[in-house]
């Protein structure tokens, strides 16, 4: 096994990172992958509560790199999924902690252990992201279709490109389709036409997020809602497989009548 | 009835008309000050060799993809319009 190395960053905070990387680990894992995630926001800590695991941490990603522990022992597996593991970012560090070297010689020693490796970066552009980026062999890029998302969105992918680490791919999150069928909210089309870069999900605005994240069962684990349902889907285009865009935008009356059954 | 089709600009379309403008500017580094004291050295150097009219001289930035492009549209004096005078 080698694992490919996927880091989710944004610029932007709060456009759906962490749920984001939650999930698709999950949906990696329920399609027999190996899958380890790990929380690069050191300081604010919250792959772990998406997760549902924030009550079986014992070791961190500031411990395993300073030497306190093995890289095994700070591993969380899930016990939904027996392929899914979890390395917590410290609570009580801040970003300074953790160099990108670190994060390079720790996922070089994982990658043979596992399929994948799923880093939730940090908001920002400093010292966090660039961590999470280090080992990256792709990094998706996340935004939502809002005028601030969208200029972060096109900072962070410039920098990925500076840093030799395009091209990105794009996941566009919180779709509202109603909203973008009365004109008041940017569509696929627009984001695309404005980041001009390779799509790889687009994720509807879905009310089952929050409620997944109050239960830490992530979405992923049934994928009878449109949100889960997505994010399957960036799953399975990660593995290679062609899988059509979910059309939300060019439903008539009569498609949407029937969709609410 | 046309007005009533068109009685508000979609707010979508203001967003993305901003964004094309404020990305432009976030990927240059260019501000539009910047940008017109290019347009005045241009007018200048330009203006050494060939007879221009600064005024219709128009300098944009352009988006193809993710490169920017600098296009500038000079129209020039015609000869016969300058002997004339």
């Amino acid at each position: 096994m080698t694992a490919k190395v996927i880091t989710i960053a944004s610029g932007k905070g709060g456009v759906g990172k962490t749920t984001a990387v939650a999930n698709i680990a999950v949906a990696l894992a329920t399609r027999g992958q190996k899958v380890t995630c790990i929380d690069g926001d050191i300081g604010l800590r919250n792959l772990d509560v998406v997760l549902g695991l924030e009550n079986r941490i014992v070791y961190d990603l500031v411990d395993v790199i300073e030497g306190r522990c093995r890289l095994r022992q700070a591993m969380i597996r899930d016990k939904r999924l027996s392929e899914l593991y979890l390395i917590p970012a410290a609570q009580t560090r801040d970003k300074t902690a953790v160099s990108p070297s670190d994060m390079v010689r720790l996922c070089d020693e994982l990658r043979p252990e596992v399929d994948w490796i799923i880093i939730d970066s940090p908001a920002g552009i400093e010292r966090g992201f660039k961590n999470a980026i280090a080992a990256a062999d792709r990094v998706l890029v996340m935004t939502n279709p809002e005028i601030s998302a969208v200029r972060d969105a096109d900072r962070v992918i410039g920098l990925l490109e500076a840093d030799g680490k395009g091209p990105a791919a794009l996941i566009i999150n919180r779709l509202n389709p109603a909203m973008v069928r009365r004109g008041d909210m940017l569509s696929v089309e627009d984001v695309l036409d404005l980041l001009a870069i390779e799509l790889i999900g687009i994720v509807p605005e879905d009310e089952n997020v929050i409620v997944a994240s109050n239960k830490g069962l992530p979405l992923a684990l049934d994928g009878k809602n449109k949100a889960g349902q997505a994010f399957q889907n960036i799953a399975r285009r990660l593995m290679g497989e062609k899988v059509p865009f979910l059309d939300f935008e060019t439903q008539n009356v009569f498609q949407r009548l029937l969709w609410r059954k | 009835m046309m007005a009533f089709l068109f009685r508000r600009k979609k707010s979508a379309n203001s967003a993305k008309e901003r964004l094309q403008l404020v990305l432009i500017h976030d990927r240059t580094d260019l501000t539009p000050a910047e940008l017109e004291s290019l347009k005045d050295d241009l007018i200048e150097t330009i203006s050494r060799h060939i007879a221009i009219d600064p005024t219709a001289v128009r300098i944009n930035m352009a988006q193809d993809g993710r490169e920017q492009r600098l296009i500038a549209d000079i129209p020039l004096k015609s000869a016969t319009r300058r002997r004339a005078r």
